[in-house]
């Protein structure tokens, strides 16, 4: 490294001119509901504490080390216990920690009360990437990492939002009480907001609720939180907070879109439009495990060039996507990608890295597998 | 009995200090204390350059967002090793080491109660880490879990390896219960004539605290892994929801033993500080009973606190209020150890030579860990805290500064007994401010890192985290190059030195003291009377 100095160079101004956002941020923010800064408070009112704590205890073991030194001339003294000392100092901690814990058994009851919510989101974690669903309102879609490639790899410069940016954003209402209801397909997954002050673990088979109010529009971002496997580090979460009638109408609009992608299932498509369609697709879900150009990462995640999966008979192939592989990591695609998409994917797949099937399936094969299935 | 002492010409057999066996076999066949202590010594500091190296590959990922160096397969696969080589490698054994060495001596024991088992869970480990680091070279890669191989990421979608690494873990347990029953053995049953329980240093207390914690926790680890090993081959679901298990029973059964795990590996520090802060203090520590005391509650309150480290699976409100109280708690019984160690320096005749440095490095910088641990406690902030960095910097704060302080204290504080040598104290004194600035340097700006958001088990970043990622690479650099000159201070001073006397510290008690340096192969074969 000392080699080349202009890589040092490169280093320390990265250091010194670092853009604003890239700031020597030490602490928390209050964040943006009234929890979170409830949170935060406790937070602050902890750290405090401590610090008072600190200088004392710090403070004496500083001044013993400057004073009582061997080489000040000091004589030892032979004192080595006093029982009203020791017993003001087990008490006093005590009292202390007494009043620490009542604010934030407040803040905890607080927390739990996910009564009477206005709206409800079922949040579920995939590997690597989360599912919103508006409960009751027939709007669903997959959120995932909109960084690219080029950027994780150094080819392009990162830009602001670097892993902090996703396709579908979770859209949610300003001022309203949102209740999460968390769960996960796979592994367990955590779902964090910080400037809400909601964490909570994303468990296979458990519903884990949670609730915020946000009091102001804006895009508010995190992070999953709980190892997840290798792409733990690129599932982000962006909410988009709208005020109540803009949400209003992006609503109504999804839900058209929904409708919408019902027709398209009956549509009837090329070989080209669901390669071209595909070609997407995989790249946004597929990529992650069996790489860009389908050489996969044997043995965890097998090769799709070549595969006997995918140059085999199209009907085992699309059982495969649809229902997984149970005992790895391979989901099952059936309950996560519109039919369209599995048909598309499906396609790409037999079509691409010299894979030359020829042959396609339609959105209609799916639907049809789909009903056989019941 | 009493007629061979007597006529010590007809006892050539038994009595006569015969020394250590030539050549290699002497360490394969070893069932003396100090020998089999030396080996554990060793072990521990390889598997700590070893599981240093794997840290060194994580910080030079993290040195600048994006990715440079490994894959995020390989990366997880380093934050999982670092972790189990550190915790089960370096740490533990380093004090089963210095138990080894150290308890007879200071209770005034010819070796240890069951030497015999004392070789076999010493060779236990080499086997069970070997084992544990080829799965590095397996298809499909080493475990990738992180340390606490939470399920079903561990068990459904593990790589293969998963079965050596949960064998790798049986054999490890069943080394640390061996060495636990030993231990105990040993101080319960062969003390000097005179040393009662309340007159023990406290260094064989806080061992005798923690083996009874590894007999209690160990084999709830085992079972915890036995259970991943049915679901994996056996079609149990005892960790998945689809067969009527629970994932989150594996995180209850895990920190049951996780978390008194984590006072196994700072009680022994606890005690061999209480004997080197009054030693350079050249005052008698401060209140002895209540130090004792405050260990036995810190291990009893260790086994109720242990879902704070799952404050965000969802357990009820009525348990989360349980667990916070309960774990807050801890901080008087530790606040109690802090207070009586400063102040038994308090008016003392203070010298600070290489063990008293690393000793009150170890009040201050532990006591920041346990400040966090404080902040972590309060449930509502921990929902910010959790599974961030500012764990990665509380947790490091008082491994490092705590435990491997308290190991590198202990090494120069008994290096002249076991070596016969004095150290060269300007060498140990850079060591000593090399690893405080380097240590310092890489974990303190965990703390902003977390507070700012950022996960922790991630081999990418936004930018906002790239500054202080890259001040922490390079403490780390820092703190890992100093460990060679430490390396190098203790082959130095095994080769020779300045001959050490019997009591090389002035202000020093304890039967240790009392034998010459080095200690022979044999010491106390005649019990010393205690007053």
């Amino acid at each position: 490294m000392l080699r080349h100095p202009r890589t040092w160079m490169g280093l320390l101004s990265l250091l010194v001119f670092t853009p604003a956002h890239a700031a020597w941020t030490v602490n928390m923010t209050p964040g943006a509901t009234e929890v979170s800064r409830n949170v935060f408070d406790l937070h602050m009112t902890i750290f405090w504490i401590c610090v008072v704590i600190g200088i004392i205890v710090f403070g004496a073991m500083f001044w013993s080390m400057i004073v009582h030194r061997r080489s000040t001339g000091q004589q030892p003294a032979h004192f080595h216990e006093s029982t009203a000392v020791e017993i003001l100092w087990t008490v006093v901690p005590f009292l202390i920690l007494v009043v620490m814990a009542i604010p934030a058994t407040r803040t905890l009851i607080h927390m739990y009360d996910t009564s009477e919510p206005e709206l409800d989101v079922q949040i579920t974690g995939y590997q690597w990437k989360w599912q919103y669903k508006y409960l009751g309102q027939d709007v669903e879609f997959f959120s995932n990492l909109a960084t690219s490639q080029e950027q994780i790899h150094n080819r392009d410069p990162k830009d602001e939002h670097y892993l902090l940016e996703v396709d579908n954003p979770l859209v949610l209402p300003a001022g309203v009480k949102v209740r999460f209801l968390v769960t996960s397909s796979d592994v367990i997954h955590s779902w964090w907001v910080p400037a809400f002050a909601v964490k909570r673990d994303a468990i296979p088979g458990f519903v884990n609720e949670a609730w915020t109010r946000i009091d102001e529009p804006g895009v508010y971002r995190g992070q999953c939180a709980e190892l997840c496997g290798k792409d733990h580090g690129f599932m982000p979460i962006v909410v988009d907070v709208k005020a109540k009638p803009d949400f209003d109408k992006w609503l109504a609009e999804r839900k058209e879109e929904a409708a919408k992608l019902k027709e398209l299932t009956s549509k009837e498509w090329t070989k080209e439009e669901l390669v071209a369609r595909g070609d997407k697709v995989y790249h946004t879900i597929c990529a992650a495990c069996h790489q860009p150009e389908g050489q996969g990462m044997p043995p965890m995640f097998p090769a799709l060039k070549g595969s006997k999966i995918v140059t085999g008979p199209k009907e085992h192939h699309l059982e495969t996507v649809f229902n997984g592989v149970p005992g790895t990591a391979m989901a099952a695609f059936g309950k996560q990608l519109s039919e369209v998409d599995i048909a598309a994917v499906i396609t790409f797949e037999r079509n691409s890295w010299g894979n030359n099937d020829g042959d396609m399936v339609t959105p209609q094969d799916v639907v049809a597998y789909k009903q056989k299935q019941k | 009995m009493s007629a061979v002492i007597d006529h010590p010409e007809h006892s050539h057999a038994g009595e006569h200090h015969h020394g250590p066996a030539k050549g290699l076999m002497r360490w394969v066949l070893t069932t003396n204390h100090k020998d089999i202590g030396t080996l554990y010594l060793w072990f521990s500091f390889c598997a700590f350059l070893l599981g240093g190296s794997f840290a060194m590959v994580i910080r030079a990922e993290l040195f600048q967002p994006g990715l440079q160096i490994v894959e995020p397969a390989f990366f997880n696969q380093m934050t999982t090793m670092h972790g189990l080589v550190m915790v089960f490698g370096a740490v533990m054994p380093a004090f089963v080491g210095l138990a080894n060495w150290m308890v007879p001596l200071m209770i005034g024991a010819p070796d240890m109660a069951l030497p015999r088992m004392n070789n076999f869970s010493f060779w236990l480990l080499p086997a069970a880490f070997g084992l544990l680091v080829s799965t590095l070279f397996m298809p499909g890669g080493g475990p990738n879990f992180g340390w606490t191989f939470y399920a079903p990421l561990s068990t459904t979608f593990a790589p293969h390896s998963v079965t050596f690494f949960i064998f790798a873990l049986h054999m490890m347990g069943m080394s640390s219960i061996m060495g636990a029953i030993n231990v105990i053995a040993t101080i319960l049953n062969l003390r000097a004539p005179g040393m009662t329980l309340m007159k023990m240093p406290l260094f064989v207390w806080t061992w005798l605290i923690t083996a009874f914690l590894l007999i209690a926790v160990m084999p709830v680890l085992a079972g915890c892994v036995t259970m991943m090993l049915m679901d994996i081959h056996f079609g149990t679901s005892f960790f998945s929801a689809a067969g009527g298990g629970d994932p989150v029973l594996f995180q209850h059964v895990f920190w049951f033993f996780g978390h008194p795990e984590v006072y196994i590996m700072i009680l022994p520090a606890f005690g061999a500080v209480s004997a080197i802060i009054p030693a350079f203090s050249r005052k008698p520590l401060f209140g002895y009973t209540s130090m004792v005391y405050a260990t036995a509650s810190i291990a009893f309150l260790s086994f109720i606190v242990w879902a704070h480290h799952m404050f965000v699976v969802g357990i009820p409100l009525v348990g989360e209020l349980f667990f916070m109280y309960a774990t807050m708690l801890i901080a008087v019984p530790t606040g109690v150890k802090v207070f009586n160690w400063a102040s038994t320096m308090w008016q003392g005749s203070l010298t600070f030579e290489a063990p008293m440095l690393f000793a009150v490095a170890f009040v201050i910088l532990f006591t920041i860990g346990g400040f966090s641990g404080l902040m972590l406690a309060i449930a509502p902030a921990d929902f910010q805290y959790q599974d961030t960095y500012f764990v990665v910097a509380h947790f490091h704060y008082v491994l490092v500064p705590g435990a491997i302080f308290g190991i590198f204290a202990s090494v120069y504080y008994w290096i002249p007994k076991w070596t016969g040598h004095m150290y060269d104290e300007t060498l140990a004194k850079l060591h000593f401010w090399l690893s405080f600035i380097g240590m310092n340097m890489a974990f303190f700006p965990m703390h902003f890192l977390g507070l700012a958001g950022m996960p922790r088990r991630i081999p990418d970043y936004n930018l906002q985290f790239a500054n202080f990622n890259m001040v922490s690479s390079i403490g780390a650099f820092l703190f890992g190059t100093t460990q060679l000159l430490f390396l190098f201070i203790v082959i130095k001073t095994i080769r020779g030195g300045k001959p050490a006397p019997a009591k090389p510290w002035d202000g020093a008690e304890g039967l240790e003291w009392t034998v010459p340096s080095p200690a022979p192969y044999h010491t106390f074969s005649t019990p010393p009377e205690v007053k």
